[in-house]
Order: structure tokens, then sequence, then C-alpha cells
């Protein structure tokens, strides 16, 4: 069934890729209404991703559990975890996950206390990590590197209230680098990256680049 | 042989002392904790109980400073799992619920209102991109992953040449004078335009960077640098922000000693 | 003896860290935050509205910068509640839901302002892009109801709002790429004015943007927000977080300058630029 199989996908996706990308230059009501239904459709398409990411994420732990893999004995708290939520989620204060989500459930405790305060730390792990690599790697071992660590320094001290007490112009040069050259770089990597994404954007029209297959015939 | 047993005896001995610590800050976190319900800092009620649990996730997280150990781990793998189950019913109650089931399925149940039947051709497009977890049927989420892309690639590519190329080129393009403005402003105007020329001349060029494109690219390397600075100062001060914030939860809702 | 000095126990450098945040947190000395140009454009373009103007704030983050983006998400909306401008919020990242919630219905209640009739919290959608061209040609098909299940067609706070081309002012405090996608599918396709808030790592990649006017402000990191509370006469988290900050950055830079000073005087240089097979 190649035809069902690649033939069809390659087809919706040709056909999606030219109206939505033609649609931009008609701006007559039914053009519009139809970017409105289609955008509407993938926006609900998109809901159903989430189980896909679970499905994932609970079959890497399972497989770990299951092969006794090195450390698996924690993987049983991401099911922790994850059940728990679930099910207070779904129970709904009492009510049931088919009417509308009430406010002040075990679910939106389990959120304040648990997910805030970890997901917040875990990432602050890093301002650590950040200074250690600073004080034992950060050289300035070539021009280049030497720029680099100039203004990151500058604009490290500058961008701080300390910085306009150390000099009045520290805060000046940090707005200057960061207006002109960050801005001139940046602005060249964003015309590349953007050069790019247009460029893959008519491969994948065209049926050049067929990732999203995912592979097989 | 003697080398080696000499070391494991090392390492046996840092894990004692490891345990001993793990143990020493769970009865020391359990003492403070018990100490503050006692003398009434905390009142019994399920909002103290939950900043406890958030004191613990936090510090149990830091714990990784000293070494990767089991409390961290613990929390970890907790916060994947809610983290995820949290993501789960929020898209229900926010995204499939009102979206899918409340105009479909509530009226064809309930009659009160006509169902918006047009809804089943993304519903079941959804349910194709699920089989892509199926062997024998995953093809069918191919079509799925189709529309997605399709209209994805169909939208990047006006909005995209229209606000992050056309738009992005605009002001590097601005006359030098127009009146009013001071040479400084002109200076950095030109600076900003040999930047982003350098720059994609340095990304761009397949051919050797020789003559006068290598003195160009080199350029473009150095503006790169310069950024590259920036981000790491910016990165720096976000990474301080988040490890600041956590500090005063805890100074402030568990210990109270900052106000 | 200088190596041993550059290579000492990382322990020791984590414990100067967490002792610089913890003693300057504890002390008490006042640093001055002036506003940069930047902040001033969200500030005067608020200040300006009159009463009743709608502003859109995506709450495009997770508890992940939650330090860094919510004192900023809160000095806006005392701001937008204070001059009664009708506030719609939404995000685009399902972790961020709570967060947004709590920031919304808190500020909310020290003005005494109304869910659904002063502003409205419309929840988490996915679909990034194809959302905001959604919202864009219609706000109530894309959001048929809002976060506690409400239709959106009945909510007084919405009245006058058909798509995003009504409305007043977006501004999206974003942790990660939301601030591209909202200028591209939403501030030039349905042209409103739009302004931004980010956490201080994507900071950098935005001044393209200022540049080139398509967005007329920016808060980057808690700097930003601590900006922000002082503009709007609300020091908060952000600005006690200043004096941390500040030394903080001063400590890094000392970090930085004493081994480099050491890598140069022990001849570490030397290796790199004569030596065979040097490390670059």
């Amino acid at each position: 069934m190649p035809f069902l199989r690649r033939t069809v996908p390659l087809a919706i996706c040709f056909v999606m890729g030219i109206m939505t990308a033609f649609q931009y230059f008609v701006p007559h009501q039914l053009s519009r209404d139809f970017l409105e239904l289609m955008t509407r459709w993938d926006k609900i398409i998109a809901g159903f991703a989430v189980f896909i990411g679970a499905y994932s994420l609970f079959h890497l732990h399972y497989s770990r559990i299951r092969f006794k893999v090195a450390g698996w004995g924690y993987s049983i708290f991401v099911f922790i975890g994850a059940i728990v939520t679930l099910g207070f989620g779904l129970y709904n204060g009492g009510d049931g996950f088919w009417v509308d989500k009430n406010e002040g459930t075990m679910f939106d405790w389990i959120y304040i206390y648990v997910q805030v305060p970890a997901g917040a730390t875990i990432f602050s792990i890093l301002a650590f990590f950040m200074a250690s690599a600073a004080y034992r790697t950060f050289r300035a071992r070539t021009v280049e590197s030497a720029l680099l660590l100039v203004a990151a320094i500058i604009v490290m001290l500058g961008r701080v209230p300390i910085g306009a007490l150390i000099s009045e112009h520290l805060p000046t040069a940090a707005d200057w680098i960061m207006g002109v050259p960050n801005l001139a770089a940046k602005r060249g990597i964003l015309l590349g990256v953007s050069l790019g994404a247009i460029a893959t954007s008519i491969k994948i029209i065209f049926g050049i680049e067929r990732q999203y297959l995912g592979g097989g015939d | 042989m003697a080398h080696s047993a000499q070391r494991t005896g090392g390492e046996e001995m840092n894990r004692s002392t490891d345990f001993w610590i793990l143990v020493g800050t769970l009865i020391a976190f359990t003492v403070i904790n018990t100490l503050f319900f006692a003398i009434g800092s905390f009142k019994i009620n399920w909002d103290s109980f939950g900043i406890v649990i958030a004191v613990g996730l936090t510090l149990a997280m830091y714990s990784f400073l000293y070494k990767d150990n089991p409390a961290f781990k613990i929390a970890e793998n907790l916060y994947v799992g809610v983290a995820l189950g949290y993501t789960v019913i929020i898209t229900w109650y926010n995204a499939l619920k009102p979206d899918i089931y409340d105009p479909l399925f509530v009226p064809i149940f309930t009659k009160a209102t006509e169902p918006e039947y047009l809804v089943i051709v993304p519903m079941i497009l959804g349910i194709f991109m699920l089989m892509r977890i199926s062997a024998r049927l995953s093809w069918l989420s191919r079509w799925s992953f189709a529309f997605v892309v399709g209209l994805g690639s169909g939208l990047t590519i006006p909005n995209y040449i229209h606000t992050f190329i056309l738009k992005q080129i605009e002001p590097s393009m601005r006359p030098l004078f127009y009146g009013g403005e001071s040479i400084y402003v002109s200076v950095n105007g030109i600076l900003v335009l040999v930047g982003v020329v350098t720059v994609l001349l340095y990304f761009f060029f397949s051919i050797e960077h020789k003559g006068p494109i290598g003195v160009a690219s080199k350029i473009g390397i150095y503006f790169l640098m310069v950024s590259f600075g920036a981000s790491f100062g910016y990165t720096v001060m976000g990474r301080m922000s988040l490890l600041i914030g956590r500090m005063i939860f805890l100074l402030r809702d568990w210990l109270g000693v900052l106000h | 003896m200088l190596d041993k000095l550059v290579n000492i126990d990382r322990r020791i450098i984590f414990a100067l860290v967490a002792a610089a945040v913890v003693i300057s947190l504890l002390m008490s000395f006042s640093l001055p935050v002036p506003a940069t140009p930047p902040v001033m454009g969200i500030y005067d373009k608020i200040n300006d509205m009159p009463p009743g103007s709608h502003v859109l704030i995506a709450f495009d983050y997770d508890p992940a910068a939650k330090e860094e983006l919510q004192p900023m998400a809160i000095a806006l909306l005392h701001h937008c509640y204070s001059r009664d401008l009708t506030v719609i919020g939404l995000t685009l990242w399902p972790g961020g839901t709570g967060l947004a919630e709590q920031a919304l219905t808190s500020i909310a209640r020290q003005y005494n302002r109304k869910s659904g009739e002063d502003f409205v919290f419309l929840g988490y959608k996915p679909g990034v892009a194809s959302l905001i061209i959604n919202m864009g040609e219609n706000l109530y098909t894309a959001f048929p109801a809002d976060f506690y299940g409400n239709d959106t067609k009945t909510l007084p706070a919405l009245q006058g709002v058909e798509s995003l081309r009504d409305l007043d002012y977006v501004i999206d405090l974003a942790a990660g790429a939301s601030i591209e996608t909202w200028i591209a599918f939403g501030k030039e396709k349905y042209k409103f004015d739009m302004g931004a808030g980010c956490t201080a790592v994507i900071g950098p990649d935005l001044y393209p943007f200022l540049d080139s006017d398509q967005i007329n402000g920016l808060m980057a990191g808690l700097k930003g927000a601590a900006e922000y509370e002082v503009l709007v006469k609300y020091p908060a988290q952000a600005v006690e977080g200043m004096r941390p900050q500040s030394v903080t950055h001063a400590l890094i830079v000392v970090f930085v300058i004493f081994s480099n000073a050491v890598f140069f005087a022990s001849g570490g240089w030397r290796t790199v630029r004569r030596g065979p097979g040097a490390r670059r």
C-alpha cells in the first residue's frame, strides 16, 4: 500500500503547504475562513501530541524497571508522581473529569508545592556550575576568547546596579555592546536561521525533505 | 591488589560518611520543621505542610552540589512524573475538553445544541497521530504529521520572509544622515551593517576564506565572539536570578529571616 | 602552587556563591535601579492607554523560569490593574497555567477586580503558531471557553474584542522562542503593538526586534523585572534580588580575572601558543 503510506501523506503535505502559503496573499474572506478552520484543526491535533510524549516517557521508565537497568528503582518515582497527579487531576475535587476543572484541589496543591519548587530549583543548580566553569575554564587563550571574555565582564557588571557604582561608563559600554556588535551578530544569525527555515519549508512542501514520515516505506 | 583494596576501603569510608551526612541532614530537617510547628511559626494546615514539602524538594535538589545521591534522584524523578501528569491533565481541561468533548460529545448525549461534526476531522487526525506508537498502524500517523508539517511550512514561508528577512534588513539599510542624528548614531549604524554582512559572509560562503573574504569573515567572527560574550553574561545573570529566587524562598517562606 | 589554586575543589566555589547570595540577601543595603529605555517603552505604553483598553499578557513560561518571569508578571499586573485596563491572560506552555492563574487572580484581588468582568484568564492551548493565527482570525473559535469553563462570548471583559486586531497591546513573557512566534504570526500579521519580557538567557537574541521596532519594549531577566517594580512603585522580589545579583556578578568577574591572572602568571598561555598539539 505505498499509495496510502507514502503518496497520500506527501499529497496532504503539498496541498496544505501550497494552500496556506498562497493564502497569505489572498485577503478574501473565504481565504481567511479557510485559514481559521485549518489553524483551529491544527491546534486540536496538537493537543493529542501530549499523549505521545507521555507514552515515550512511561515506556522509557517501564523498560528501565523491567530490565533492571542501574538505578531502576528511581524510575518508580516517575510513575508515583505521574499517577498521583493524574489521579487527583481526574478526581477533580470529587466532581470528575467530565466537568470543568475545579480550583484549589489537591491537583493544584501538588503543582504549587511539588512541581513549582522542584522545577524552579533544578535549573538554578546551573548557577553553581556556571560559576565553577567561569573560574576553571574561562581563559583568554586567543584574541577571539579574549573578546568574548571582555564583553562578558562588561555586560555582567554593566547590567547590574553595582556596575554604575564602579564606573558610570560601564552601563553605557554594556548598552553599546548589546545594541551594536551583539545586535549585528544576532541579526546575522537570525537572517541565516530564517533563510534555512524557509528553504527547509520549501523542501518539505515539495517532498524533498521527508523526515516527518518517520522512515520505512 | 593492595592498592585497589586500599582504594575500595577509602570508597567505603566515603560512602559511610555520605550516608551519615544524609541521615544527619534528614534529622536536622525534621527537627527544624517540628520546631516550627511546635512554636507556631507554621500552622497545622495543608499550606504549611506544602511549604515543608517544597523546602524538602529544594534542598534535595541542591544536595546534588555535594554529590549525586538518592535524595536528588528521587526528587528529580518525582518532578518528571508530576510535570508529565500536570501537562496531561491541563491539556485535557484546557484543550481536548473544550475543543472536542464539549462541542461534539456533550451535544450528542444531551441534545441541547447541534453537535459540531466538523471537529471529527482533527479528532481523527489526532488519533491517527497516536498510531505512531503502534508497529502495524504507524503509517496512519504520517497523514496527521503531513497535515501539521505541511500547514507549518506553508505558514512559515511568507511570514518568515516578511518578519525575519525584510523587516530585519530594513533597519540596517537606513540612510546614514536624514537629519538630526549624531555622528555616534551614524557610526553605530555603519558598524551594525558591517557586522551583519560579515557574520553572513562567515556563515554562508562555502568557498575558502581567503583574501578579502577571509578578512571579512574574520571580522564576522569577532562580532560573533562579542555577542557570545554578551550572551554568556546574560546567561550568568539568568542562572543567578533563579538561585536568588530559591534562596529568597528558603530564607523568607521557610526560615522567616527575610521579610 | 598556582595550579592548585586554579584546580581547587569546585564545592568551595559552590559554597562561595551560596554565601554571597545569602549574606547579601540578609544585609540590607539599597542599590539604585534606574529604568532603561527598553523597559520604559513598555511602561510608557501602558501608562498612556485609556482605562478599559485591552492588554493581552501571554505567560509563556513554566516553573523553571518562575523566579525571573513571575516577578515581571506581577509588576506588570499591578500596573495594568491600577490603570483600570482589561487584562486578557493566556499561556502557550501547559506548565505555566498554574503560575499565570495565581498571578492574575492574586493581584486582581488586591485591586478588587473580578474574573470575567475586569480580566479574563483563557488558560492553556496547544498549537503555538496555529493558535496565534486562529486568535488573529477569531478569538472565540480559538478559545471557546475561558480557564474556568465560562463561554467566552458571554464575558463582559472581552466585549469589543473579536480577534487579535482589536487588542491595544500584547505582552509576551517568554522563557523560549515564543516572542519570535508572536511577532511573526501575530504582530506582523494582525498589526498590534507588542512588548516583551523574557528570561535573561534569551535577552540578547531579542535586540534585533527592538531595533526594528517589532517590539516597542523589552524586559530581560530579573533586572528588567526590578526596573519595572521601581517604575510602578511596587518594589518586591526583583528589587530585593538586585543586591545578591550585583554581588554574585562581581564574584564571577573576580573569579574570571583571578584565574586568568594565575593562568598567565604560571605561563599556561605559552603551552597554548607554542606547544605542539596546543589545546585551543
